[in-house]
C-alpha cells in the first residue's frame, strides 16, 4: 500500500493504492507523520490511564524501584555481601533499577500492546507501528520520576556525576531502541502465538540477572566482558552508574558493543514487525 | 461530470479458519495427544498466515484427500467502481463478504489478490466508539477517538463544541465515560463519527445500535452526509434504509458480486436469490458460521409444512402452517424454550412471535428432540416474512439463533383478495383484524 501525491484525475487529493504486499516492506515516514496526533493521544492515554483510580497515583513510579532496592539491599547487599564497586549498596542497586524498571516495563508493555489493542487493530486502519512504540514513550514519564529520586539519593550520599553524564541522553536512546526492538518482536509474535504472553515475565526475570543490577559488571571476568556486553542493558546500566556515580571508568567498549546490539535489535524488530503487520487484523 | 473515486479490481480474500478437531475416544488418547499438541499447535498457528502457492481459487477448498480444508474465500474476484458523491449500498446475506470488503477498503486487512485505487481519505465506521477508554473523560475520548478515525488535532479542536452539542453531554464532558449511561455513550460515539470529514465514508451495520429514535437520527445524518456530496459505502440489512439512501447497490453472495445495479433491481435479484435457496438444513442451518447463541443446543432441522405434511414456504392466506423443529443439546441446559419470530420483510422488525416451553428441567448433553408448532388459519396478510428461530434456556439466554437463514415465509392471496386490493408487493399491514361496519350513511 503506497501513498503518493498523484497526478491522476483528482489531483489535490490523497491517492491510496491497496494491493497485496510482496517482499520487503519499507517504513512510510510520510504516513507516520500524518498520524503523529494519534500517536500523541495514545501515549497520553497510556499515561493518564495508568494510575487512574489509584490512591498513590504517580508515586507508584517511585515505589516499585524503591522497594525493589530495599529488598535487594537487604538480601544481596547485607546478607549475601555482594560487592558494589565500593559505593553504598542502596544507591548502587537503585541507579541500575531506574533504567531497568523502564526497560522491563517497555518490553512487557510493547509485547502485549497488539493484543491489548485488538479492537483498534480489527476496526480501523492506522500505521501499526504506533502501537508497540506507545509504551516506550509513555514509560519515559515514570523513568523521569524515578530518576528524580535517584538525584535525591545522590545528594544524600553526596555523590556527584562525572562529565560523562552528558552522554546520558545517548544511553537513554540506546535503552529505548533495544526496548522497542525487543518489544516489536515479542508483540508481533504474541499476535500469533499467545505463548509469548506467558513467556514475557520469565524473559524479563532472566534478563534482569543477566544485567549488572544486583552485582557489578566488574565481577565478570575481563575476557568474558565483551560477550557480556552483548546484552545491551549491560552497557547501558554500567554507563549509568559510571557516569552518575563515578564508580568505575566509563565503559566505552561495553557501551559501543551495546550500541551496536541495540541498533541491530531495533532494526530486526522493525523488519520483523513490518513483515508480519499485514496479518495482524486477520489472526489477532 | 463526477470522477471515479474508487476502483476495485479482481479483489479476492482468503482466510484460514480453524478446522474442528476430532474428539478423543479414550483417556489414553487424550494424554498422548496432550503431549503431541504443542507441535501440532505450532504448525496450525504457523499456517494461519501461509497458503500453499500456485493453487487456484477453485481447487482450494478441497485437499488431496477430498476433504474440505480450512481455507475459505471470503471474497472472490470482486470488481466495481464508485463515482465521487455516490452512495453505494452493499447488501447480501450473513457471510456474503460485505464486512470483509469494507475491511479491505479501509486497509485493515489486505486483499489476497487484486487491487483498489482510492482518490481521497477513507474513514470507516465499522463500529462506533472504537478505542473509547472507560477511564478517560468524555473530552479525552473525543480527541482520542477522533484521532483514531483519522482526524488531526486541529480539526478536532475546531469541531469539538459541535460534537459535544450533537451528543448532548455538555454537563458530563469531564466525567469518565465509564460513568455514562449506555445511551450517552452511544450518542457521544456517534457524534464523533458523524463529524468526520473524509471524502469516503465506509459504514457497516453500526447504525443498527441504540433505540429507534437514535437510529432515525443516525439515518438522518447519513442522508445529510450523502447530500453534502461525499461518497458513502453503506453496508446494511435494513432494506428500506438502503432503498432510501442508495441509488445504486451491490449484491454480494458467497464472496462474489451477484448484482451491481440500481437499488430496486439489486433488491429484486436479492429477493429472487433468497427464494431460489433450497431449504436445506445441511447447508445453512448446520453452518455454525451464521449462527448466534451459546451453542449449548442447536437446531438440527427446521421444516415448514402444510397440514398434509408437505414441505413448502408459500402459503395462501388462511391456510395452516406447521413448523417442525428438531434440536439437539450439546451441553447441559437448564430449561429449554423454543421461539418462532416473524420479521417484516420490509423493515425487518419483529411482527409477531410465539414461544413454547420444551422442558423446565435440566436437560443433559446429547439430548435429541423435536417440536411441532402449528399456526392454524394464519391471518397474515400477503407478503414476505423472514423467519427467526430461537432456542433459549430457562433464564432466557439464547442457545441458538437461526435468523433469516431459511426461506422467508411467503403469504399470498387468492384471487378474491387481489380484487380487494391486496398486492403482495404493496402490503397494507401484517394482520387482518376482526372488524365490522356498524354505520353507513349513503
Amino acid at each position: 500500500m503506497s501513498r503518493v501525491n498523484s497526478s491522476e484525475p483528482i489531483s489535490p487529493k490523497i491517492f491510496v493504492h491497496i494491493k497485496p504486499k510482496k517482499g520487503w516492506q519499507l517504513i512510510d515516514f510520510r504516513e507516520l507523520t500524518e498520524y503523529r496526533d494519534l500517536f500523541y493521544f495514545l501515549v497520553m492515554r497510556d499515561i493518564k490511564v495508568k494510575y487512574k483510580q489509584t490512591v498513590l497515583g504517580g508515586l507508584w513510579a517511585i515505589i516499585q524501584p524503591f522497594f525493589t532496592m530495599v529488598v535487594f539491599t537487604l538480601f544481596f547487599g547485607k546478607l549475601a555481601r555482594m560487592p558494589s564497586d565500593g559505593i553504598p549498596y542502596p544507591i548502587f542497586s537503585y541507579s541500575a533499577l531506574v533504567p531497568w524498571a523502564y526497560f522491563a516495563h517497555c518490553i512487557a508493555g510493547s509485547g502485549s500492546s497488539l493484543i491489548g489493542n485488538t479492537s483498534l487493530i480489527s476496526k480501523v486502519y492506522f500505521p501499526r507501528l504506533i502501537i508497540p512504540f506507545t509504551p516506550v514513550l509513555a514509560g519515559l514519564l515514570d523513568f523521569c520520576i524515578a530518576f528524580l529520586v535517584l538525584i535525591g539519593m545522590m545528594l544524600y550520599y553526596q555523590m556527584y556525576p562525572t562529565l560523562f553524564a552528558l552522554l546520558l541522553p545517548f544511553l537513554v536512546a540506546l535503552m529505548m531502541m533495544s526496548a522497542s526492538g525487543v518489544g516489536m518482536i515479542l508483540g508481533a509474535l504474541n499476535a500469533k502465538y499467545r505463548d509469548i504472553g506467558y513467556t514475557i515475565p520469565f524473559i524479563v526475570q532472566l534478563w534482569m540477572f543477566a544485567s549488572p543490577i544486583v552485582y557489578p559488571a566488574s565481577m565478570i571476568p575481563e575476557k568474558y566482558r565483551v560477550f557480556y556486553a552483548l546484552n545491551p542493558m549491560a552497557g547501558v546500566i554500567e554507563g549509568f552508574r559510571s557516569a552518575l556515580l563515578g564508580t568505575t571508568e566509563f565503559p566505552i567498549i561495553m557501551i559501543a558493543i551495546s550500541a551496536i546490539v541495540s541498533c541491530v535489535l531495533f532494526l530486526l524488530g522493525l523488519f520483523y514487525f513490518k513483515q508480519t503487520e499485514r496479518f495482524f487484523a486477520d489472526i489477532i | 461530470m463526477s470522477e471515479t473515486i474508487l476502483t476495485a479490481k479482481h479483489l479476492s480474500k482468503r482466510y484460514r479458519i480453524g478446522v474442528r478437531e476430532k474428539g478423543y475416544k479414550t483417556f489414553r488418547e487424550a494424554i498422548v495427544d496432550g503431549f503431541k499438541a504443542p507441535l501440532r499447535n505450532f504448525r496450525r498457528l504457523g499456517r494461519l498466515t501461509k497458503f500453499e502457492s500456485g493453487s487456484s481459487s477453485e481447487s482450494k477448498e478441497i485437499n488431496h484427500n477430498g476433504l474440505p480444508t480450512d481455507v475459505i474465500w471470503a471474497l472472490r474476484d470482486v470488481s466495481f467502481e464508485v463515482k465521487e458523491g455516490e452512495v453505494l449500498g452493499i447488501i447480501g446475506r450473513n457471510g456474503a463478504g460485505k464486512s470483509t470488503l469494507l475491511k479491505i477498503l479501509s486497509r485493515i486487512t489486505e486483499p489476497t489478490t487484486g487491487d483498489v485505487k482510492i482518490y481521497g481519505r477513507v474513514s470507516s465506521l465499522l463500529e462506533i466508539g472504537t478505542g473509547f477508554h472507560p477511564e478517560l473523560t468524555g473530552r479525552e475520548n473525543i480527541y482520542l477517538n477522533a484521532a483514531i478515525l483519522g482526524m488531526r488535532k486541529i480539526e478536532i479542536g475546531q469541531k469539538f463544541d459541535e460534537i459535544v452539542a450533537f451528543a448532548e453531554i455538555e454537563k458530563f464532558i469531564d466525567t469518565p465515560v465509564k460513568r455514562y449511561s449506555s445511551g450517552m455513550y452511544v450518542r457521544l460515539a456517534f457524534a464523533v463519527a458523524a463529524h468526520l470529514e473524509q471524502e469516503i465514508l465506509l459504514v457497516d451495520e453500526v447504525l443498527a445500535v441504540g433505540d429507534m429514535a437514535f437510529q432515525k437520527k443516525c439515518l438522518g445524518k447519513m442522508g445529510d452526509v450523502a447530500k453534502e456530496g461525499r461518497t458513502v459505502l453503506f453496508v446494511s440489512h435494513n432494506m428500506p434504509a438502503v432503498r432510501a439512501l442508495c441509488p445504486r447497490s451491490l449484491l454480494l453472495g458467497e464472496g462474489a458480486v451477484i448484482a451491481d445495479a440500481p437499488t430496486s433491481d439489486t433488491l429484486r435479484v436479492y429477493n429472487e436469490t433468497l427464494r431460489r435457496l433450497e431449504l436445506d438444513v445441511y447447508t445453512d442451518v448446520m453452518n455454525p458460521k451464521n449462527r448466534r447463541g451459546s451453542g449449548a443446543a442447536r437446531f438440527t432441522e427446521i421444516r415448514i409444512e402444510d397440514e398434509a405434511g408437505e414441505k413448502k414456504s408459500k402459503f395462501i392466506m388462511g391456510s395452516t402452517i406447521r413448523f417442525v423443529l428438531s434440536y439437539r443439546t450439546f451441553a447441559t441446559v437448564d430449561g429449554l424454550f423454543v421461539g418462532i419470530f416473524l420479521r417484516s420483510g420490509i423493515s425487518r422488525e419483529f411482527v409477531t412471535s410465539v414461544r413454547y416451553l420444551i422442558s423446565d428441567k435440566k436437560t443433559c448433553s446429547g439430548y435429541i428432540g423435536s417440536a411441532v408448532v402449528e399456526f392454524p388459519n394464519v391471518n397474515l396478510r400477503p407478503g414476505e416474512y423472514p423467519l427467526y428461530f430461537q432456542l433459549a434456556d430457562g433464564p432466557n439466554r439464547a442457545l441458538d439463533v437461526v435468523d433469516d437463514l431459511t426461506l422467508p415465509l411467503t403469504i399470498y392471496a387468492d384471487k378474491a383478495f387481489d380484487e380487494l386490493g391486496f398486492e403482495p408487493a404493496r402490503p397494507s399491514g401484517f394482520f387482518n383484524i376482526e372488524s365490522r361496519m356498524i354505520f353507513l350513511q349513503e
